[in-house]
């Protein structure tokens, strides 16, 4: 079973396909996104399984009708579980050639093509760089070419709305969304019902967008240059309720799930990047839930306020992406020392520096396992998908609270932006990670001892503020053993960096073991972390369509490593780990044990595409 | 207020530990200053919170038997603000110096005051760095020599009362390490006002800086340098208050009384409607040089940061019911697989 289905071309009226990618691309001012995620919904309510990948610039507006410009998003719908937005589109809708020209080369050999081909000028032509239109000089042949005067189009639908100037043309990605949705046979409600939510209060824009919708839907049911429509039936997913989630999403309801299940208010100190902003503006939603979010002055900021809130009894979250991780470096060693609860959630992208802020990498590993000042470990703790973000959220918080540690919580941009499906939990049934504060002395002398240590956990004692007779001071000079005071003793510093390196390490015992997903008889181990998660596991079940076997381990605890890594990896003569860096896990897995893995590289800012997991495995295989 | 106080001594508020800065220090001063004026507070100790950043003032915290955090350098404001938003109960206060509050955590400084958060920042100025063993700091005067500046500083310094009033802080008042009873005047009023406070503390460094502050302190100088501002009274100073100051064109300049009158005098107002004139009146001086206002500069109460954030919680609980989470995470819409 492949992950990316290739339509057959047919003269069926509905040809009845498993799994179709499409993808939307214009000028990022085209509402492209919104477009996206409109058929996303549908679909999703439909019953598809789905997933996506938006894909857009870093500037805001680059200048219209160029390259830079582009904006695309892709989501696969399948009537079957699948892991990715697909490899290639097998629709593409490009509003103009800028569009065209940075998205045709992923489009599915003999795929659909469908261009607003009133953009398809002189002008918009030069700025993309085309010599001559590609719609008249034989180049889309290949394609199923399909042009579709939108804006005239959309003109024509609007003409009564009383929309002016450049708001009518605005209205043209309702229209393409809505050819989509006659192609695709999408359920109207949920996309009118979120045009009049959305534009309720300008009566111009709300009737613009569904009367450009309606037009859309109706140019296909009408003309004879569509006559083939997909059907993608529902997909068997197990029986429950569903939502469709982004991983900015899921995370941020999983802090708000954290905090009731940890019975703290959560505190979320954050300063504005991509792509972790997301999580700030979900958060500041929710005030009724008594969230408070703090939008700091600076990384720094963001970082110690949370502590401060982690002091005195909140639960302290940070967010951020790798520039704001770096500033954050020398107060996430002080929560470190000071031994208090804080999560730092970073959303990784493209770097270094500014790097590629809104594209996706994995290029942060080694700085949060190694970069800090001094012997100053933390546990790591990793999401895969958009749905996990939630549970591996709550998961990274009962560590924090229960070894009192900043814990660091791994995304990407990937995961950050894209959406699937996710099968609600019942959150009466969300485990109970509360923690008790300190409330007496623990002294033989009847003295508080901020530094004595839970033996088992060899966590100390969290005593906030208000608790009358624990008034004790922490701070970032080494602590004496279980007293806290300042100490410059040679043998105590010692004694205290192995302490905190071995609270941490202790935490192996207190998570699962690993499970090796099927074929544990197989020559070949694909062991992977993060958003790799759904190419990696599609690009295996390709190679197993073919009868072969693959191993796959996928990690959510990097620091410590599961208690049993050692020896799943020592079953294997091949370990193979694909990363969108250039080999971090690689490098901590031979440097922790010894293991001959291979490593398989990309960084592009994209994620793995299945087939390039699937060939790099056959690769391996064959060798 | 009689009873609680009656509760805590200023040995409540000491702690077990080695006060370590070097003997002669202001520091120590300082600490007696606020022990005693924390020991009358109507506050339960246990809500009392110390923060402080890096530096000589930065040890504080281990000498106040409350609870404290020595974070990192020039932090202390950022960290003190999550504290008190978290815990609008608590009673918040910074120590920190120039170099902690103005060079490396200007940032922090400025935004704390420009949200109001209710801290209390008491700023050790004593124009060098200490701990760090002299080198000239964001307050030192223009061509002091020190170890960094051997051939004299080229850095133009601030002036922390007008860099304060330019950050929209609510309460800026300035005082002296070796006046006690105007120090305990000062935290009293920084104390009782809503929302953030800097306190100047001009703070001697008998190591690295020894009588900075000597035109306000020496028993010859003093009476002719300090200006003692108060609301609603005339700006007037000197051994028979026969100095005053105008504020005219919007700079403040030092007159005799008789030449122009008591009632050209200009009369301070902490609660003006902006803080032109308590910007005028901290230009007097750059700086410890001459006559130098010491006082209320400003206490204009407005809306606290955590008091908009506890409105917004509650008006939002009122209007949507506290949080539903299984309402939240299907709030997008959701679709049923039988």
């Amino acid at each position: 079973m492949s992950e990316t289905s290739t339509i057959e071309p047919t003269d069926a009226e509905a040809q009845n396909v498993s799994a179709v990618a499409i993808r939307f691309a214009g000028d990022s001012g085209d509402g492209m996104q919104v477009a996206g995620t409109r058929f996303t919904e549908a679909s999703a309510i439909f019953g598809n399984d789905l997933a996506t990948f938006p894909n857009f610039p870093a500037e805001i507006r680059a200048p219209a009708g160029t390259l830079p410009g582009v904006s695309s998003f892709q989501v696969q719908i399948a009537d079957r579980d699948i892991l990715t937005a697909g490899d290639n589109p097998d629709v593409l809708v490009a509003m103009n050639p800028a569009a065209l020209k940075a998205n045709l080369a992923d489009l599915a050999p003999a795929g659909t093509l469908i261009v607003n081909s009133d953009a398809f000028e002189e002008r918009n032509l030069a700025k993309a760089g085309y010599d001559a239109n590609p719609l008249t000089d034989g180049s889309l042949d290949a394609y199923r070419l399909l042009e579709v005067p939108m804006e005239a189009l959309t003109k024509e639908a609007v003409k009564d709305t009383g929309l002016k100037g450049r708001g009518v043309l605005r209205s043209k990605n309702f229209f393409a969304l809505g050819l989509m949705a006659w192609m695709f046979d999408r359920p109207h409600e949920p996309t009118l019902k979120w045009i009049d939510e959305k534009f309720g209060n300008d009566e111009a824009v709300r009737s613009g967008n569904e009367l450009a919708f309606k037009a859309g839907y109706n140019l296909g049911e009408t003309t004879e240059m569509f006559r083939n429509t997909f059907e993608v039936k529902p997909a068997t997913l197990p029986p429950g309720t569903y939502t469709t989630v982004t991983g900015n999403q899921a995370l941020a309801w999983g802090l708000v799930a954290a905090a009731q299940a940890a019975k703290l208010p959560l505190f979320y100190g954050s300063y504005p990047i991509t792509p972790a902003s997301d999580i700030l503006h979900e958060l500041a939603k929710h005030r009724n839930f008594g969230v408070r979010t703090f939008q700091a002055e600076d990384e720094i900021a963001a970082v110690g306020a949370a502590v401060g809130a982690s002091f005195v009894g909140h639960l302290g979250v940070t967010g951020t992406s790798g520039p704001g991780l770096a500033l954050k470096s020398e107060t996430i060693s002080l929560a470190l020392i000071l031994e208090l609860p804080l999560l730092i959630v970073n959303v990784q992208r493209g770097g270094p520096s500014t790097g590629l802020p809104t594209k996706t990498e994995q290029s942060d590993l080694l700085m949060v396992m190694y970069g800090r000042h001094g012997e100053s470990p933390l546990p790591i703790v990793s999401i895969s998908t958009p749905a996990d973000a939630f549970e591996t959220t709550i998961e990274a918080v009962r560590i924090a609270l229960k070894y009192m540690t900043p814990v660091i919580l791994m995304s990407d941009g990937y995961i950050a932006t894209s959406a699937e499906p996710w099968l609600l939990p019942d959150v009466s049934q969300l485990p109970d990670i509360s923690v008790s504060f300190a409330t007496e002395t623990n002294g033989e002398d009847g003295e508080f001892l901020p530094y004595l240590r839970d033996p088992d956990t060899l966590a100390r004692p969290w005593a906030i503020p208000g608790t009358a007779g624990l008034e004790h001071r922490v701070g970032g000079l080494e602590k004496e053993d279980k007293t806290g005071d300042v100490s410059y003793n040679p043998l105590n510093h010692e004694k205290m960096t192995i302490l905190r390196e071995e609270k941490i390490a202790g935490i192996a015992n207190d998570i699962p073991e690993i499970e090796v997903d099927p074929d544990a008889d197989a020559d070949l181990l694909v062991l992977g972390w993060g958003s790799s998660y759904g190419p990696i596991t599609s690009g295996i079940r390709r190679v197993r369509a073919r009868g072969l076997k693959v191993a796959q381990v996928h990690l959510r605890y990097i620091n410590p490593f599961p208690r049993n890594l050692d020896e799943v990896l020592r079953r294997y003569p091949k370990v193979l780990i694909p990363e969108l860096n250039r080999g971090q896990l690689w490098r901590l897995i031979r440097s922790e044990f010894l293991v001959d893995a291979t490593s398989y590289s990309k960084v592009q800012g994209q994620p793995f595409k299945s087939i390039e997991i699937e060939t790099k495995i056959m690769e391996m295989l064959e060798s | 207020m009689t009873d609680t106080a009656a509760r805590y001594t200023r040995q409540d508020y000491q702690t077990d530990q080695e006060v370590r800065w070097c003997p002669g220090c202001g520091d120590y001063t300082i600490l007696a200053s606020v022990q005693n004026f924390m020991a009358g507070l109507d506050v339960d100790k246990e809500k009392v919170v110390f923060v402080s950043g890096i530096g000589c003032a930065a040890r504080f915290p281990y000498y106040m038997n409350t609870y404290g955090m020595h974070s990192i350098h020039g932090r202390a404001p950022a960290i003190a603000s999550g504290i008190a938003v978290a815990r609008p109960e608590l009673s918040v206060w910074v120590v920190t110096g120039d170099g902690d509050s103005l060079s490396i955590g200007g940032n922090h400084l400025i935004h704390a005051m420009r949200r109001n958060v209710n801290i209390k920042i008491l700023l050790f100025n004593n124009q060098i760095y200490g701990l760090t063993k002299g080198q000239y700091s964001p307050t030192s005067e223009v061509g002091k020599r020190t170890k960094s500046s051997p051939t004299g500083s080229i850095d133009h310094p601030f002036n922390p009362i007008s860099l304060a009033l330019g950050a929209e802080a609510s309460f800026v008042a300035r005082t002296i390490d070796m006046d006690r009873d105007h120090t305990q005047e000062m935290l009293q009023r920084a104390y009782d006002h809503d929302g953030s406070a800097l306190i100047e503390i001009y703070q001697n460094c008998n190591v690295f800086n020894d009588k900075a502050f000597i035109q306000l302190t020496g028993r010859e100088e003093r009476e002719l340098n300090r200006i003692k501002i108060e609301h609603g009274r005339p700006v007037v100073f000197g051994p028979d208050d026969e100095y005053g100051v105008v504020i005219d064109d919007g700079a403040a300049r030092i007159v005799e009384v008789s030449a122009v009158g008591i009632d050209a005098i200009h009369v301070h107002n902490a609660q003006a409607s902006t803080p032109a004139a308590a910007f005028a009146l901290s230009r007097l001086s750059h700086g410890p040089y001459g006559p130098t206002p010491v006082g209320v500069f400003r206490e204009k109460p407005r809306l606290m940061y955590e008091d908009g954030l506890q409105q917004q919680i509650h008006d939002s609980q009122a209007d949507r019911g506290p949080g539903d989470l299984q309402a939240l995470i299907g709030s997008t819409g959701t679709w049923t697989v039988e």
